[in-house]
């Protein structure tokens, strides 16, 4: 299949948000070393370069629909990245800290363009709720005003 | 660069946001126009020869530009080159009009822009953060901040 490879690595190396970054250790294959490399997370799409200043990436895993785990593994804080399907490869991940592993399963898990489509989606309608002219915020008086008409009425009914 | 065909491939099978079959001439100089079945899904538009099941090709919408093509198309370029362009012919004005607004509204950035826009608006009127309830409200990707001029 055709990709647009080269605006894709200007996607890589631009400077739109990133959303995540730091060396994971990837494997190579199902019995393959685990290499380190630099990972830039950038809505969807999870590239890996040989290193921070590499000016064009590796490689790119495109994470839409993918699922991720922790998993069992020689290597300290790995986690996995799983696809659905029957010849489905599923990549290993390792961290460096625990920090950075609950960090980067967090935001890998929350990647995906469908996710972020239904948040929009869902502020969409509030935004339009809010509009339409159900309740403003109360003002910050209004707390005060209520007391002092409570405690009125509250001092008139102690009178015998 | 390496990718993960498999996956892309079976994102080409989900249900699309916009399908049809449109003319599709690519950016090189002396190409012509062939049938295509054109289909978005997320950010990715995929097109097919219209009596395949896997796509020829695949192109990712981040940071691209739509214009309207005379007479009733649309062309798709990247702002790195935005003289190599893939052109779109609609068989009207009104699929055109359909299919230049998916697209423009197609890109990872963009649904990110939006999602600040609304948050803000919404903080505004509300003095409430929306993105609470979603437990991501301290997600650098959602901040004010990182939106750009």
């Amino acid at each position: 299949m055709k990709l647009n490879e080269r605006s894709l690595a200007f996607y890589a190396t631009c400077d739109a948000p990133v959303d995540n970054a730091g060396f994971l250790h990837k494997k190579g294959g199902r019995h393959a070393a685990y290499h380190r490399r630099w990972f830039v997370l950038r809505g969807n799409m999870l590239f890996y370069f040989e290193e921070p200043a590499s000016r064009e990436p590796v490689g790119v895993i495109i994470l839409e629909g993918c699922t991720v785990e922790l998993v069992e593994a020689a290597e300290e804080f790995a986690f996995a990245v799983r696809f659905a399907g029957a010849r489905a490869r599923t990549y290993v991940l390792a961290a460096e800290s625990q920090a950075a592993m609950e960090r980067w399963v967090k935001a890998l898990s929350r990647a995906s363009f469908d996710y972020l489509r239904l948040v929009v989606r869902e502020l969409e309608q509030q935004l339009a709720a809010v509009r339409a002219g159900a309740c403003p915020p109360p003002p910050p008086w209004y707390g005060q005003e209520i007391r002092a008409l409570r405690a009125q009425w509250l001092s008139s009914r102690a009178q015998p | 660069m390496r990718y993960n065909e498999k996956e892309l491939q079976a994102l080409s099978r989900q249900p699309a946001e916009l399908a049809a079959e449109l003319g599709m001439r690519g950016p090189k100089k002396g190409s012509v126009v062939k049938r295509r079945l054109v289909k978005l899904v997320v950010n990715f538009l995929f097109y097919f020869r219209t009596d395949e099941a896997e796509p020829v090709g695949a192109l990712l919408l981040e940071r691209c530009r739509v214009a309207r093509e005379e007479p009733s198309g649309f062309s798709i370029s990247f702002i790195e080159d935005p003289e190599r362009k893939y052109y779109f012919e609609c068989c009207s004005e009104e699929q055109c009009q359909e299919w230049t607004e998916a697209l423009r509204r197609a890109s990872y950035e963009f649904m990110r822009r939006s999602l600040i826009f609304y948050r803000k608006e919404i903080q505004k009127m509300t003095g409430k953060d929306p993105l609470e309830q979603f437990g991501i409200s301290e997600e650098a990707r959602f901040q004010l901040s990182s939106l750009k001029a």
